[in-house]
């Protein structure tokens, strides 16, 4: 428990802070309603996407909770965004309490070749994110729709 | 329209976690395509999509347009007791589908 | 034995790719797990659509069913199509097979080739002949059939004068844009493709490269089509059947 603190002290001393002046605006926003202001920590979510994305029409997506934590800890709800959507929102999703392991994967939309964010909101009040910049390569073919 | 398809596994062990997947045929129009004369088609996405456990939500969550055409999710759930898990989802025109599964807990 | 000899010669001298390459391989690792994991692929949902719809009688007919049994005595079946139809003589593909079995033996309307119901019976139909080599019949009225097709392949259409052989024999494996050009090969259809965020069948498929070398597309029931597929299936020849497969 503290050896994990520790670890996720020292990995946001090697990151840049949140992606702090990067963030779109729009984005920014919808983050600072969802945390009320409080400080985004790297740690317990962990978003996986294709770095190189062949068809943005449909890319995996998985959010997961790496490491158990407590009760006290748990994962209440996870909201992703992408910054070079028409519409940043993708999702938002809330756990109960039989949900017995917070995260989800699904299919999303890129517009474009972009950075996607994952929060999540934990029953103890903190807020936590982790983020991927991608390519999106297009489709060369021109169809009739 | 097509019935969703689901995987999850018939019977788990208490405590046991387990993961359900469905998939879900639905264009989810995202209202950012026009079509061929250059009209905007309108926006017409699932929006929401709960699953309950015993009468008890699981999981809950909100689409926007930039979740895939044919959505695909997996999430998981604790198994507590033997019951039924029913999963709804609702359109931008307010209809609502659901599918529902029974869950053996050994 | 010297037929034998001269069969293998032009089953396989046709063909300018000895060893045929699915597009499947072409497809990034993303598209791959897609299609290989059937609670992913979402082809699947026109699967289950067709086993229904194979199930179900049209008004005052007789279900898929009521005459052929159960679907699993489908299997082999899409690896042979297009073939030719033993009462008319008439080469048709297995979407054109399904509307005779609508007309002759349901009396009911024909399907629309790129309906749901028409891409859910050949998906539901195609599953069952999956891993099996893709391998069409090329004697009897089969033979100029394919032979049309490739005389088409080869031939420089559109605008941009470009034949079907330019990218998908003498190109195959280089770039185009972000896609990477595959052989072309038939045996993953109906497939769903991201770009359609559909299913779709081969000749919308075909159409989509016609309309990319800014050639006027053949009609779905053109002639032309059913030539395409034909010898697309024959260089294809050998190849599992995929169906259904997922694309970029
Ligand atoms: C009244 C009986 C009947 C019904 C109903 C019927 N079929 Fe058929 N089907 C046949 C017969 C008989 C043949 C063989 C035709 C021949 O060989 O001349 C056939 C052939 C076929 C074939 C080609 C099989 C092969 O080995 O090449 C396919 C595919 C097929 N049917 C699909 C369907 C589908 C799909 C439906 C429902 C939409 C359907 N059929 C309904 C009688 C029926
Ligand atoms: C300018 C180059 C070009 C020409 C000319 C062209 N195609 Fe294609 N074709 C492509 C590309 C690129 C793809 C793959 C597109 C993608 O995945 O985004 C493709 C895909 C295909 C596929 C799908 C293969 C699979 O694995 O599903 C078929 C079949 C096909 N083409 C047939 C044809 C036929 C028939 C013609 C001639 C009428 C033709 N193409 C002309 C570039 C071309």
């Amino acid at each position: 428990m503290h050896r994990r603190m520790l670890l996720a002290g020292a990995a946001l001393l090697a990151l840049p802070p949140a992606r702090a002046g990067a963030t779109k605006p729009e984005v920014a926003a919808a983050i600072q309603a969802l945390t009320g202001g409080a400080k985004l920590r790297q740690g317990r979510i962990k978003l996986d996407i294709p770095l190189l994305v062949e068809n943005g029409n449909a890319v995996a997506m998985t959010v997961s909770v790496p490491d158990a934590v407590s009760e006290a800890e748990r994962i209440r709800s996870i909201h992703v965004f992408a910054e070079g959507n028409p519409n940043p929102n993708v999702i938002n999703a809330f756990f109960g309490p039989r949900s017995g392991r917070p995260g989800l994967s699904t299919r999303i939309r890129l517009a474009t070749s972009q950075t996607v964010i994952a929060v999540a909101a934990c029953a103890d009040g903190t807020f936590w994110t982790d983020s991927i910049e991608l390519l999106v390569t297009l489709a060369a073919c021109i169809d009739e729709i | 329209m097509a019935r969703p398809l689901i995987n999850a596994p018939k019977s788990v062990r208490r405590g046991e976690v387990f993961d359900i997947r469905i998939l879900i045929a639905h264009p989810m129009e995202s209202g950012q395509r026009r079509d061929d004369v250059g009209k905007p088609i309108p926006r017409e996405i699932i929006n929401r999509f709960v699953c309950t456990y015993g009468g008890e939500e699981v999981f809950r969550a909100e689409f926007f347009p930039a979740i895939a055409a044919n959505p695909f999710l997996t999430f998981s759930v604790s198994a507590v007791e033997s019951g039924v898990i029913v999963m709804t989802w609702t359109d931008d025109l307010g209809a609502s589908q659901f599918e529902s599964i029974e869950i053996t807990v050994t | 034995m010297r037929a034998a000899a001269l069969l293998a010669l032009l089953l396989f001298a046709g063909p300018a790719v000895a060893q045929p390459r699915s597009g499947y391989w072409d497809a990034g690792p993303q598209v791959r797990a897609m299609q290989d994991d059937d609670t992913a692929n979402p082809g699947f949902l026109w699967v289950e659509q067709g086993r229904a719809a194979w199930q179900a009688p049209p008004p005052g007919g007789k279900a898929c069913a009521g005459c052929h049994g159960d679907i699993a005595a489908m299997r082999g079946v899409a690896a042979r199509y297009p073939a030719a139809d033993p009462a008319s003589g008439a080469p048709v593909d297995l979407a054109g097979r399904i509307n005779l079995c609508r007309a002759v033996n349901q009396s009911a309307p024909k399907l629309a080739r790129e309906g749901a119901e028409m891409l859910a019976l050949a998906a539901a139909i195609g599953v069952e002949s999956r891993g099996l080599p893709q391998r069409i019949a090329t004697d009897g009225p089969m033979a100029s059939v394919i032979a049309r097709g490739e005389a088409l392949f080869r031939t420089r259409m559109g605008q941009l004068n470009l034949s079907c052989a330019q990218c998908h024999e003498a190109r195959a494996g280089a770039r185009l844009g972000g896609a990477v050009i595959p052989e072309g090969h038939a045996n993953a259809y109906p497939e769903y493709r991201l770009e359609w965020q559909t299913i779709g069948s081969l000749a919308r498929r075909i159409r989509a490269c016609l309309t990319g070398v800014r050639a006027e597309p053949f009609a779905a029931d053109a002639p032309e089509m059913l030539e395409l597929e034909a010898w697309l299936a024959l260089r294809g020849a050998g190849l599992p059947m995929e169906t259904p497969g997922v694309r970029p």
